[in-house]
């Protein structure tokens, strides 16, 4: 027997390591020193975080308090009888699920990049080799010839996760086919997404995975040396990456001459100073290379002419851990998986107004009625769904008639957003949608790195008339503005950042259109979000002139007689609702 | 051979340079896609090319964003629309946002009719910027040389790529990002802070008025209209074949007469030249060079060569910043614009018979780092500066404008004398290799007793970055070397210090082309062939004038018979000679 402590970022946040030391000391304590703990990557059932799984009956604990750990060793370890406060109740019928494998968060989901994320101990190599670890690379360089290996992922379908969804294979063959003294793999680890933590977790929780494709990648393309890009925030991939290669080197695995193959290679960390354009791949190169993290125009690719003007090859975290299965399970099994042109899963960051937030994985071609509705398990208190944003600032918000269009690059696209990375935030009609769009604007223009006109100063000119908007100022020559530069910038913008970055607002644009309208028009935010379009009022008939109002209003807004309805001037008022928090007559309310 | 492609542009069907770039094929078949960013040097393999301006964004066929015409790569078949109404919307927008983030403070502004995005706004046609919203704003930065007012700069990136490629100077990168990224000193320090050499040519370079030099006219006409102040003037040499441009005259017009004759209308007291002050550089430099070469070949080991000419005030602090392990290398005689301003102020004012106080000399340059050197400590006494203003040839072809002399009808007069007695020696100063030819002009004949039948060294001349040649002294082989632009500069002295190169006198000039290719000089706005025109016509000057070789100058003779006594003599040492300090410390910033 042994205990699975998810050892996520989310799960750590809420003490799973004290977990961890705790479970270990009441083992100790009941005699149970047999009885192995283990702190593995994220689970992705976030919301229901710390979670505990006790092998081999697959028991799935959620929200688990460092203090119990005495019950479930007094009880399941040694009694065999599960904690069913601790076991997930089915929302439907509230009955106790124990298996994760029947609720709905997980039934829905296939995980091939994140296989082994809640299953091994990171930091420990030989649990990643007992399950069928490094088996792809001794493969790779026993059996087949590099042109086979390319092959092999083209045939598979396998398309870039970090946005773009460029063939793999096809981006490895133009690689190969660049001659040069030295070449370079690159792992994009520069996960930038609001919200997002996809590579993340692979790279936490399943290392090795990337450590081994990248090394298949490099003697398919013939580079010998691999560099991790990953942002200097996050401490423990990279605590967990560092440990990973190290062993990697001890067994052989990273270093000269791997498997006798006569192949060498090894792989060292670039850190990342946490700028979102340094995901585009020609910023990425000109960060590792030591200078400003701007992207260059494209041609020359970095398959041409990449670090230190090298071929190099650039694949995502989530884009490398397919790789292993692939060789190991084959393309035909990989390419039977999702639609016809996005083959095999895609892991998401679910979060937003939906009752299941955290890491999914899942077929391609799946609804985003069954990611939100299934997996998600609907929408927070029951509220209404209005949105989903994918995508992150570069994707946009799709709405009610998307749900039941099945998941994949082109699909999203054709939509009015993208696959991204794997952002995917759900909104009720608690959400403003101007505003939404205004709060990822308001990202890129942060993130920009200023290099082109478009990007630099459209993108701030869009978030200003955005706020104008939003502050109740906006009229329809701003719509048409809008419209305009957004094209503009889009058709003219240097990178993938800036000329992705109008979508958030021409989606919202083409979906929530009334709302646009109503904040210029009737100056009214029917989420009751832009503060400035928002007004207090008392109700004469139900305010009893107790004068609690006008006596805790920090701007002496209210006046009114003693025993007299009160009135707002809405001119001081500055809505911060304290008047509304004091009135025990429901006299007031926000129109 | 050159290969060709076949492509359509604007209904044109022509035949490309494989290679090219649309905006060159463009340009070949007339077809003007307007720039902004982009900046070439021809002939100085100087390209900047950040394609971030986005103004010359074109449509190609099958392509789903617009591209920059500057990077992009003409391709068979390619069908090009540069002036489409998509194209001709994005362009307009883009320009306008560039204004919508710049100064509307064009009245009083330095580029004012110079200024590259004056007049594409002004070809477009925009007459209202339909975006307002936030300014970027910075501190202006006030150097003894150039200003820096980067509210103005719209991120072309030019000075940049001048500063690091060009110059190797490394004063300038982009820095902070988004809406407030800006090229600027590391840490938005000043530029005194930095290892800026003032050398101005990104003053040169800066389509807008960003980067300027500091004007003195104002403090000029001041001294003019004061009494009790007599105010001499000292042109350089490669004033007088660049002047002409600011009045319609084509490059390489020699205007000198006419330059004297404005000067005096202006009301200077005495229009002298710096010419004569070259002449007595030689003089002193050519002295030090046969006197450092006679005991270096006597044996005498505490004698270092190359010797390095001290001419150009941006290459003194050049060395100074970046060789200060060579300090004892370069000539300690002034530059010709520091002697005559000693000469004048110690030998004419006495001969005149006015106190040193009330002399004010005036210097025109091609430069701007003739600013920064007037005001060295060590060019003062007592607090009293040899050379008071030094305005650059711009400036005088502005007070030559405000005092509405109609430059093309000026008759061609002569220089006062003795101070403006030179030879044609002096004149080629202006140009690189000008120098030591005219040095060796006079070493040739000091050092071997017999009269030059051929004076012109033709062996020394040329535009190449980095020149080298050997001059017969008699049988004694003088081994010269010369580099213009600091970036040559550097290589040159890179293999002089590793000992890779052997040499006895190197002469550098900052810029490229020498004087004539000066940061003081007429915007040429990239066109290079504007400097080579100025190049020829200073060798015209030189060929034309009666006495060409330094030592003949009767004036200067007469100054040695009167004042000076002899050569690097006591006197000369004192008031034409100086020393070098260690600026590498300045700038080093802590952590």
């Amino acid at each position: 027997m042994h205990l699975l402590v998810c050892g996520g970022t989310g799960c750590s946040a809420s003490q799973s390591a004290k977990i961890v030391e705790n479970l270990q000391l009441e083992l100790k304590r009941q005699g149970q020193e047999d009885v192995q703990v283990i702190l593995t990557g994220c689970f992705g059932f976030c919301e229901k975080g710390p979670i505990v799984k006790v092998m081999p009956d697959n028991t799935f604990y959620t929200e688990v308090k460092p203090e119990d750990a005495g019950e479930i060793v007094a009880e399941h370890v040694i009694k065999g009888r599960k904690v069913t406060r601790l076991l997930y109740t089915d929302p439907e019928n509230k009955e106790h699920i124990s298996d994760s494998k029947h609720m709905g968060f997980y039934k829905k989901q296939l995980r091939i990049a994140l296989r082994n994320c809640g299953f091994i101990d990171p930091e420990n190599i030989d649990e990643y080799v007992a399950n069928d670890g490094y088996a792809a690379v001794a493969k790779v360089l026993t059996e087949m010839s590099a042109e086979q290996v390319i092959e092999e992922i083209k045939l598979s379908g396998l398309r870039g996760r970090g946005g773009g969804g460029f063939p793999t294979g096809l981006k490895w063959e133009i690689a190969s086919k660049n001659h040069a003294d030295q070449k370079y793999v690159v792992c994009n680890a520069d996960e930038g997404d609001p919200g997002a933590f996809m590579d993340r977790s692979i790279l936490e929780g399943d290392p090795h995975s990337v450590i081994e494709a990248m090394t298949i990648n490099g003697f398919a393309i013939g580079a010998t040396k691999g560099l991790i890009y990953i942002r200097a925030e996050y401490p423990l991939a990279i605590h967990r990456l560092q440990i990973a290669i190290g062993q990697a080197r001890e067994y052989g695995l990273l270093g000269k001459n791997i498997f006798g193959s006569g192949f060498d290679f090894d792989i060292e960390l670039r850190y990342g100073a946490g700028a979102f354009v340094c995901g585009e791949e020609t910023a990425l190169i000109h960060s590792m290379e030591g200078l400003r993290g701007e992207p260059t125009f494209k041609p020359p690719f970095p398959a041409q002419s990449g670090y230190l003007g090298k071929p190099t090859n650039v694949n995502n975290v989530e884009t490398y851990a397919n790789i292993p299965i692939i060789i190991l399970k084959g393309a035909n099994w990989f390419n039977k998986i999702g639609t016809e042109k996005s083959k095999g899963t895609k892991v998401f960051a679910l979060a937003g107004q939906i009752n299941n937030v955290g890491l999914i994985e899942v077929p391609m071609g799946i609804t985003l009625r069954e990611v939100i509705y299934e997996i998600g398990g609907g929408i927070k208190n029951g509220r209404a769904f209005k949105a989903v944003q994918t995508g992150g600032p570069s994707g946009g918000c799709l709405t009610e008639k998307h749900l039941d269009t099945p998941i994949d690059y082109d699909n999203l696209i054709a939509a009015g957003s993208m696959m991204g990375s794997g952002g995917m935030v759900v909104m009720d009609d608690t959400s403003c949608m101007v505003s939404i769009a205004k709060f990822y604007l308001e990202f890129t223009v942060e993130e920009s790195c200023g290099k082109c006109t478009p990007c630099r100063v459209g993108n701030k000119r869009l978030h200003e008339i955005l706020e104008k908007i939003t502050k109740g100022n906006g009229t329809m020559e701003d719509l048409d503005a809008l419209r305009n530069l957004a094209a503009v910038i889009k058709d003219t913008a240097l990178c993938g950042l800036g000329q992705t970055s109008p979508n958030p607002v021409l989606s919202t644009l083409d979906n929530f259109g009334d709302e646009y309208l109503e904040h210029v028009k009737d100056k009214k935010c029917r989420a009751g979000v832009c503060k400035s379009l928002m007004k207090y009022v008392i109700d004469p008939e139900a305010c009893v002139g107790c004068t609690a109002c006008a006596r805790n209003c920090p701007v002496n807004a209210i006046a009114g007689e003693k025993k007299m309805p009160h009135v707002i001037n809405t001119e001081l008022c500055i809505k911060c609702g304290a008047c509304i928090e004091r009135c025990k007559f429901n006299a007031i309310s926000i129109k | 051979m050159m290969e060709y492609v076949n492509i359509i542009i604007d209904d044109k069907k022509i035949q490309a340079e494989k290679g090219q770039t649309i905006l060159k094929a463009a340009r070949a078949v007339g077809i003007e896609i307007p720039t902004l960013c982009y900046y070439e040097l021809n002939g100085q393999k100087l390209e900047n090319r950040p394609g971030g301006c986005r103004v010359c964004v074109v449509e190609v066929a099958g392509r789903k964003n617009l591209a920059p015409a500057c990077a992009t790569e003409v391709m068979e078949g390619m069908e090009i629309k540069t002036h489409s109404l998509r194209v001709v919307n994005a362009r307009r927008t883009v320009v306008e946002l560039l204004l919508s983030d710049h100064p509307a403070s064009c009245l009083i502004c330095s580029k004012s009719g110079n200024c590259e995005l004056q007049s594409l706004a002004h070809k477009l046609g925009i007459r209202d910027i339909p975006f307002r919203g936030e300014q970027s704003m910075y501190k202006k930065d006030d150097s003894p040389a150039i200003i820096r007012e980067m509210n103005k700069c719209i991120m072309c990136r030019r000075c940049e790529t001048v500063c690091n490629k060009l110059q190797t100077v490394g004063a300038l990168s982009a820095v902070n990002r988004g809406f407030m990224a800006v090229v600027a000193p590391a840490f938005e320090q000043d530029l005194v802070q930095s290892p800026c050499v003032m050398c101005g040519q990104c003053v040169q370079a800066c389509p807008v008025g960003a980067l300027s030099e500091v004007n003195q006219t104002r403090q000029v006409i001041h001294a003019i209209n004061n009494p009790n102040k007599t105010v001499v003037v000292q042109t350089a040499p490669a004033v007088r074949v660049a002047l002409g441009e600011e009045f319609g005259f084509e490059p390489g017009t020699i205007v000198t007469g006419k330059m004297a004759a404005a000067l005096r209308r202006i009301g200077f007291d005495y229009v002298f030249d710096t010419d004569f002050a070259a002449d007595l550089t030689i003089m002193e430099e050519g002295t030090e060079l046969l006197g450092r070469i006679s005991k270096f070949m006597a044996g005498d080991k505490s004698v270092r060569l190359p010797i390095l000419t001290s001419c150009c005030p941006g290459w003194v602090n050049f060395f100074e910043t970046n060789y200060p392990d060579m300090l004892d290398v370069p000539s300690t005689a002034k530059s010709p614009q520091q002697m005559f301003g000693a000469v004048a102020k110690n030998y004419w004012a006495e001969k005149i018979g006015i106190k040193r106080e009330d002399m004010i000399v005036v210097s025109v340059m091609p430069c701007v780092a003739k600013k920064f050197e007037c005001q060295r400590d060590e060019f003062k006494e007592n607090g009293n500066p040899d050379v008071d203003y030094s305005i650059t040839t711009r400036e005088l072809a502005e007070l030559i404008k405000q005092f509405n002399i109609d430059f093309n009808s000026l008759p061609e007069e002569d220089f006062d004398n003795p101070l403006g007695a030179s030879t044609g020696a002096a004149v080629i100063f202006g140009a690189t290799g000008g120098v030591i030819e005219a040095a060796t002009r006079t070493a040739y004949e000091i050092f071997t007793g017999k009269s030059l039948e051929k004076v012109d060294f033709t062996a020394l001349r040329g535009l190449e970055g980095v020149r080298s040649a050997e001059v017969d002294f008699n049988g004694t082989p003088i081994k010269i070397g010369i580099a213009h632009g600091l970036g040559n500069a550097r290589k040159l002295l890179d293999m002089v210090r590793n000992g890779e190169a052997n040499f006895h006198a190197i002469e550098v000039m900052a810029c490229p082309g020498g004087c004539v290719g000066g940061a003081g000089q007429p915007f040429h706005h990239g066109d290079f062939s504007k400097v080579e025109k100025r190049f020829e016509a200073i060798y015209r000057e030189d060929a034309g004038k009666p006495i060409r070789k330094s030592h003949e100058n009767p004036y200067i003779k007469q100054l040695y018979e009167e004042f000076l006594g002899k050569p690097c003599g006591e006197k000369s040492h004192h008031l034409l000679h100086t020393h070098y300090f260690d600026k590498s410390k300045q700038i080093e910033v802590e952590g």
